[in-house]
């Protein structure tokens, strides 16, 4: 009886992914990452090689709209959540390493050229704030003050940029700002102001060059060639509606995981069902693809061949797959209620999806197109590869 | 005799119920939770606290008529983000949800 007691305890602990991950020895990280488990507060390291889920962490707080940026050497994850906390994981032994609760709101994070700084952008108190990488430590504060009243603004689109220097957009005002951080306790800021109404997200190209802010509050885009700051802020897409009344936008879309795809750009335009495709020389439109939804993600296979694309709220079961050559939708796939996030391996043989109200992840053969792994998760949410750690603007 | 006093108890509240506000019924109550965690969730919070949107614990909008909230839940708000949800929520289920809202969610 009592020996039965023991193995059941011992088993339970055996099988319980909460307790360190089990790695079997040394190992890197290049095929590791992390999937947000956002309600439960926790995350999942997972690894791409035998697509299997190695341990879980806990204790992370809120984990609404939370994202994840990696140490330069892929081991630690930074874990930005909704309640202003900073969480550092430690991919190989599964450990929250520290947690700081660093403002009331925040919205996500980069992490400098150099791996020694993490920023993260707040709505409340409107700003950025830097971070020590290795310790957590308070380094800077920019607070996004704006207007005669001094306002603060909320804060989006953060990304780091060559040069040391962080890319952000001022959603209340309006505004682009560019920090260098070259002397980290004194950041300079260079401020673009009125560049469009409600800037909801900013990317950067993959070549670092470009930062590009998406427009709610009208059509088009702002962009800034970090190459030439003279030149000041250049408007894009102008009037991409066509005057047009919008269609209401169920979720926000999302430009970190745009998709470049040889020389044009593919971009979830907002309040219509359609990507917009780009030239990148010229930033002209050149073409555009009518879609299942609004786009949320549009994020291409890392060869650009492919072009994956999810779905904003009530339309959000389905991914489409469209082929960048034709610029046609190859494949309607239906992996389940509430798509939320997709992320490809670093070489894009699979892609991974969060399937949020089916509480699982799917893996799929971007060659085939056919599901090749399902592993369970709680409202999976985001998934973040550690091989973003040698990217810039991830 | 005990069915009877059961079947009399469930008319009362039935009555008491209809006369004051509809409810949804249990699942769909569950259903219209779900839904404002996860996606009302996604601008406003998980927990409510806001984000790019305006936070929905009660103190924020303890001071702001019912009715006006139920027109922007079902109708949206021009030049803002926040969409019509009227396509899959009725006014009476708008109603309920602003009532769980001021009281709050986590006290339930």
């Amino acid at each position: 009886m009592r020996a039965s007691w023991i193995i059941t305890a011992a088993l339970l602990v055996l099988s319980s992914p909460a307790l360190g991950c089990q790695l079997g020895g040394l190992r890197g990280t290049g095929d590791l990452g992390l999937v947000v488990e956002r309600e439960a507060g926790r995350v999942q390291v997972i690894e791409t090689s035998g697509d299997t889920s190695l341990c879980t962490i806990e204790g992370l707080g809120d984990l609404s709209h939370a994202s994840i940026t990696y140490s330069r050497d892929g081991r630690y994850g930074y874990v930005f959540g909704r309640d202003g906390g900073l969480s550092k994981v430690d991919l190989l032994t599964g450990e929250l390493v520290k947690r700081i609760v660093q403002a009331g709101n925040a919205i996500g994070g980069a992490i400098s050229q150099d791996g020694r700084l993490v920023a993260v952008s707040n709505y409340d108190p409107g700003g950025v704030r830097v971070f020590d990488a290795d310790t957590l430590a308070p380094v800077a504060d920019i607070p996004a003050t704006y207007g005669a009243d001094g306002a603060r603004s909320k804060v989006v689109g953060l990304v780091d940029a060559p040069d040391q220097r962080f890319v952000f957009s001022l959603y209340d005002a309006g505004e682009i700002w560019v920090a260098d951080l070259s002397d980290p306790a004194s950041p300079q800021v260079r401020k673009f102001r009125e560049v469009g109404d409600q800037p909801y997200d900013g990317l950067i190209t993959p070549d670092g060059r470009y930062y590009l802010a998406g427009l709610f509050g009208e059509d088009g885009v702002a962009l800034l060639d970090l190459w030439d700051l003279d030149k000041g802020v250049q408007r894009i897409l102008d009037g991409y509606g066509h005057g047009e009344e919008p269609l209401p936008v169920y979720k926000m879309p999302h430009l970190e995981g745009w998709a470049s795809a040889g020389d044009v750009l593919f971009l979830p335009a907002v309040g219509r069902h359609e990507l917009l495709v780009v030239d990148r020389r010229t930033w002209q439109e050149v073409d555009r693809i009518a879609v299942h939804g609004q786009p949320v993600f549009a994020e291409a296979r890392p060869d650009g061949r492919q072009v994956w694309v999810n779905f904003a709220h009530p339309l959000n079961d389905v991914v489409q797959v469209i082929d960048v050559p034709s610029r046609k939708i190859v494949r309607t796939l239906r992996p389940g209620p509430a798509v939320l996030h997709l992320e490809f391996t670093p070489r894009g043989e699979q892609v991974w999806l969060s399937v949020r109200d089916e509480d699982r992840v799917e893996v799929y053969d971007t060659r085939t197109l056919e599901r090749v792994a399902t592993l369970p998760a709680d409202k999976p949410s985001g998934i973040f590869l550690a091989a973003r750690a040698d990217r810039i603007g991830l | 005799m005990v069915e009877l006093r059961t079947l009399v108890a469930m008319l009362v509240v039935g009555l008491v119920s209809a006369s004051a506000q509809a409810e949804p019924p249990q699942g769909r109550q569950d259903q219209l939770l779900y839904r404002l965690r996860q996606d009302c969730g996604s601008c406003h919070g998980m927990t409510l606290k806001g984000g790019l949107g305006p936070p929905l614990l009660p103190a924020a909008i303890a001071g702001k008529d019912d009715d006006a909230l139920i027109e922007v839940i079902l109708h949206g708000v021009a030049g803002t983000p926040m969409p019509p949800w009227d396509f899959e929520i009725s006014r009476d289920e708008a109603a309920w949800l602003v009532r769980r809202l001021k009281e709050g969610l986590d006290e339930s």
